[in-house]
């Protein structure tokens, strides 16, 4: 199991570092008119040059990649081309909010998902075309519109939650859940959409079979045959399932928080790109990487705990 | 083998497109999508024919304005029409759909046909790129590189593409490497085919449903993802979209909330009808491919039979015979139509007797054993007759009643012994749950019964294998663990599914002599569903033969062998004559000469 774990991990450093240093070259393959947009269009040519040589970009292309990556191996990510603040900060200050966004919404995709998934996939009928439905309508509505229309109904209509805003943990526990009820809403239909569906077709697939009708043979009762057997089998499937579910939050928490002004990894993303601020959007880059790859060892011990066969490889 | 010989054995392709159309159109819902799906292509090609308004036309008295003026849909934040907007917007999007989708699908489906094909370097590469793109969110992805793109939303969708193809790669790759070894490919490989036109001819024909339906889901995330990127602001303001047009409907949301509805509306019509389009598709394809036999096995747990067979007047009177079917059929209902597999059968078992249930594979022999158990596939019930069980009717019990019987009074041992060991509890685990469950014992009592049992089967090692996984033993180990769990509570009917079929030809004769001391020893009765007459010899008392469903021919098995009345009985046991010779069975017929 450890050597499982530290080959893991080992694929997962090399994943890192190959998506790095493709976004890096990408990144400052055009990075001709970065100091004369930082200082705008009244700087003289000499402020222009200075800001330049400031910022490294009159270096070899992977001179200036091994300088970033060596400070990133030590934690440094530089500073931000735009506020002078150190890119680290920024994301350790930021990162807390969004993972606590993300995190309360895959638990609570997996409750919705796991129970109605393995209900329809039991009991089929009309729990089954529930799913159906719900699966199409979460696909097709973007989970931002979504947010637009719960602030529309519970903020600006029924004025029972806040519109926007982020209130922290340790200020008021109350004040963050009201904050996030709604952002993570938002996330949970289009999540509980796809979920669903796939742990149905994975419960369905265990249920078909033939060691279940043998458990089935044996006398066990029906309760004993899907909640211990079929469940712990369907689990592997379920755990990649909402493993993707996690790596796809990331990306939607971004726009979520744009419409909720919360003060996560997606409003610094979206500022970063708007403005072109390459060091802040490769720390970003590099610690989405880093947080995709522990979710998947998390995912891949998980999957060796449930399943024996995985533990042996 | 010939060119045209190997055709003959591939799925013909224009008989199966016909009739997809023709399913999609006909599906209510395929029909629904698919016009939605043209008005809104129609809309936006034709966008200047619709639009009330240019898209860009300002009226500062209508800036906000609400709905049901002038502008039909209200005026946005800057005083354009919204109605206008809309359609002209559907271009933009549909557009930038478009890149994604193209470029993800050449690049998927190429790199997926050569990687399947091919195998080897490319495919390990191949994969592991598609690794590395499946992941990271393309949404942030995407925004960090938009400056560097060049702050084109069009070059951006490009890269959209990019990012997904590893979609429709690993579907492709998938479906080629199942179907590269089928036997149709491998003729026209043997046959001379090059591979381009293997591929061509056979490949992309498997490959092509899928890639659709995969088609239209990637359309309608590529618009989703897309009305993102432009709602955060990073599209073109000059250019009419669906996301940037409710980016500016949140900016006044305030001021006019209703503007946000209209932009999310077109976004989800369209994508929901590229979804349901692609389902109807689907359903399509697997109603063409498959037939309405494999749709039976839908859901989820047996089902019990739903016609209750009238004959509850009927009691056995001869206490010696343990379990008598009388008139039984099994069908499968799909749809309307009921498709019987047993057609009304009449069996007896006495106690402590070893019945072979004989007959080629399709002949009904493990319906009739399913029925029996009340475990049929989902779909099949009971149709007519009664099942009389130690002189009770059974084959209309409630649940809980017939789980009272299976494991305790009759039980089960399966053909294929690997896959019927649940794979993530250890051996010990699924012997000792039903003893408890059944039986009522503690863990210890059921722990030590369990260890007995293994030792009782030949298990050289009875706490290993104890403690073993399933994919830890081997398939003869396994068969003899089924048989130690099938035993475990002394029934007194015992069905063994072609227990022997599975296993290699030393193993079959070792299982054989265990269930014959098995069966002597708890004085059990067997059903031994077997098409094999050498297993029949070894072991049966009596026998009965099954053709399409029926049963053609019961007696004992030394008459049997003697004097096969029925054609199809004799025809069976000559063909079983020529392969191998069973020491019973020459006995048996010797004796008749």
């Amino acid at each position: 199991m450890l050597s499982f774990v530290i080959r893991r991990l080992l694929a997962g450093v090399a994943l890192v570092f190959v998506i790095a240093t493709i976004t890096y070259v990408l990144m400052h393959s055009s990075t001709g008119n970065v100091a004369r947009n930082i200082l705008g269009e009244n700087a003289t040519a000499e402020q222009v040059a200075a800001k330049t040589t400031e910022l490294g970009l009159d270096q070899p292309l992977l001179t200036q990649y091994f300088s970033w990556l060596g400070n990133a191996l030590t934690g440094n990510f530089g500073i931000s081309w735009y506020n002078s603040e150190s890119v680290t900060a920024a994301l350790v200050g930021r990162m807390p909010i969004t993972l606590s966004m993300v995190i309360s919404a895959i638990i609570v995709i997996a409750l919705i998902s796991v129970v109605l998934g393995v209900t329809a996939a039991v009991k089929g009928g009309w729990l089954d075309r529930v799913i159906q439905v719900v699966s199409v309508v979460g696909f097709a509505l973007p989970n931002f519109w979504v947010a637009l229309m719960l602030v529309l109904t519970f903020s600006l209509s029924l004025r029972l939650l806040p519109a926007t805003g982020y209130v922290p943990p340790s200020e008021s526990i109350l004040g963050w859940a009201a904050t996030l009820l709604l952002p993570v809403t938002s996330l949970v239909l289009g999540g509980v959409a796809s979920a669903a569906q796939q742990i149905r077709g994975a419960t369905i697939d265990v249920l078909r079979q033939d060691y279940i009708r043998t458990l089935h043979a044996r006398g066990l009762s029906p309760q004993s045959v899907v909640l211990k057997h079929a469940l712990r089998n369907a689990a592997g499937p379920a755990l990649t399932v909402l493993s993707l579910q996690f790596i796809a939050l990331l990306g939607g928490a971004v726009v979520i928080e744009r419409v909720f002004a919360i003060p996560g990894i997606g409003t610094l993303t979206v500022n970063a790109a708007l403005g072109g601020d390459v060091p802040l959007l490769m720390g970003i880059v590099v610690v989405m990487a880093i947080l995709v790859v522990l979710v998947n060892l998390v995912i891949d011990i998980a999957n060796g705990w449930v399943n024996p066969k995985v533990r042996v490889q | 083998m010939t060119e045209a010989n190997s055709h003959v054995l591939a799925p013909t392709p224009r008989a199966a497109r016909q009739s997809i159309m023709s399913t999609v159109l006909h599906n209510p819902v395929g029909l629904g999508a698919l016009i939605v799906l043209a008005c809104v292509v129609l809309l936006s090609i034709f966008a200047p024919l619709f639009a009330p308004f240019s898209p860009t036309e300002v009226r500062i008295e209508s800036i906000n304005a609400p709905m049901g003026g002038e502008f039909l849909l209200g005026g946005d934040g800057v005083g354009r029409d919204i109605l206008s907007r809309l359609v002209f917007a559907g271009r933009n999007t549909l557009i930038g759909a478009l890149i994604a989708v193209g470029v993800a699908m050449t690049g998927g489906v190429i790199s997926g046909l050569l990687a399947g094909y091919f195998g080897k370097f490319f495919d390990s590469l191949a994969s592991w790129m598609a690794n590395v793109l499946m992941a990271m969110p393309s949404m942030i992805l995407l925004l960090a590189l938009f400056k560097a793109l060049g702050s084109s939303m069009f070059m951006a969708m490009v890269v959209f593409g990019v990012l997904i193809t590893p979609g429709f790669f690993r579907l492709v790759r998938g479906l080629v490497i199942n179907v590269k070894n089928e036997l149709y490919v491998d003729a026209a490989r043997v046959s001379g085919l090059s591979n381009s036109r293997i591929i061509g001819r056979h490949i992309l024909l498997v490959v092509r449903a899928p890639v659709v339906i995969q088609t239209a889901v990637v359309a309608g995330v590529a618009i989703v993802l897309q009305s993102g990127l432009e709602f955060l602001g990073l599209g073109d303001p000059s250019l009419p979209t669906w996301g940037g047009m409710l980016q500016d409907a949140f900016a006044n949301i305030y001021v006019s909330p209703t503007a946000i509805i209209w932009p999310g509306s077109a976004i989800a019509i369209t994508v929901a009808s590229l979804v349901l389009l692609g389902n109807a598709i689907r359903d399509g394809f697997q109603r063409v491919d498959t037939g309405p036999a494999k749709r039976r096995q839908k859901r989820g747990a047996p089902s019990s039979p739903t016609e209750p067979a009238s004959s509850a007047e009927v009691v056995e009177d001869d206490p010696n015979v343990l379990l008598s079917l009388r008139n039984v059929g099994v069908g499968y209902s799909a749809g309307e139509t009921t498709k019987e597999v047993v057609r009304g059968i009449n069996l007896q078992v006495h106690r402590g007797e070893v019945l072979g249930l004989v007959g080629e594979s399709g002949s009904g022999k493990t319906q009739t054993a399913f029925s029996i158990l009340g475990l049929l596939a989902p779909g099949g019930h009971v149709t007519r007759g009664s099942i009389i069980f130690d002189g009770k009717e059974i084959s209309n019990l409630p649940a809980p009643a017939m789980r009272a019987l299976r494991g305790k009074r009759i039980a089960y041992v399966p053909q294929e012994p690997m896959s019927n060991l649940d794979p993530s509890f250890r051996i010990g685990d699924q012997l000792t749950e039903p003893l408890r469950a059944v039986l009522g014992l503690s863990k210890k009592q059921a722990t030590e019964k369990a260890l007995a049992l293994l030792a009782r089967v030949g298990i050289p090692n009875p706490q290993r294998t104890f403690d073993a996984y399933p994919h830890e033993i081997s398939g003869g180990m396994a068969q003899r663990v089924l048989i130690a769990g099938a035993i475990s509570c002394e029934p007194d009917l015992l069905i063994a599914d072609e227990v022997t079929t599975a296993l290699d030809v030393t193993i079959q004769a070792e299982v054989l002599d265990l269930l014959r001391e098995l069966q002597r020893e708890l004085s059990m009765a067997v059903i031994l569903v077997t098409h094999n007459f050498g297993v029949v010899a070894d072991l049966c008392d009596r026998v009965a033969v099954m053709q399409n469903g029926q049963i053609i021919e019961t007696n004992t098995a030394l008459e049997l062998f003697a004097n096969p009345t029925h054609p199809y009985t004799q025809m069976l046991l000559s063909s079983t004559l020529e392969d191998s010779v069973p020491r019973d069975l020459v006995v048996a017929n010797q004796g008749a000469r």
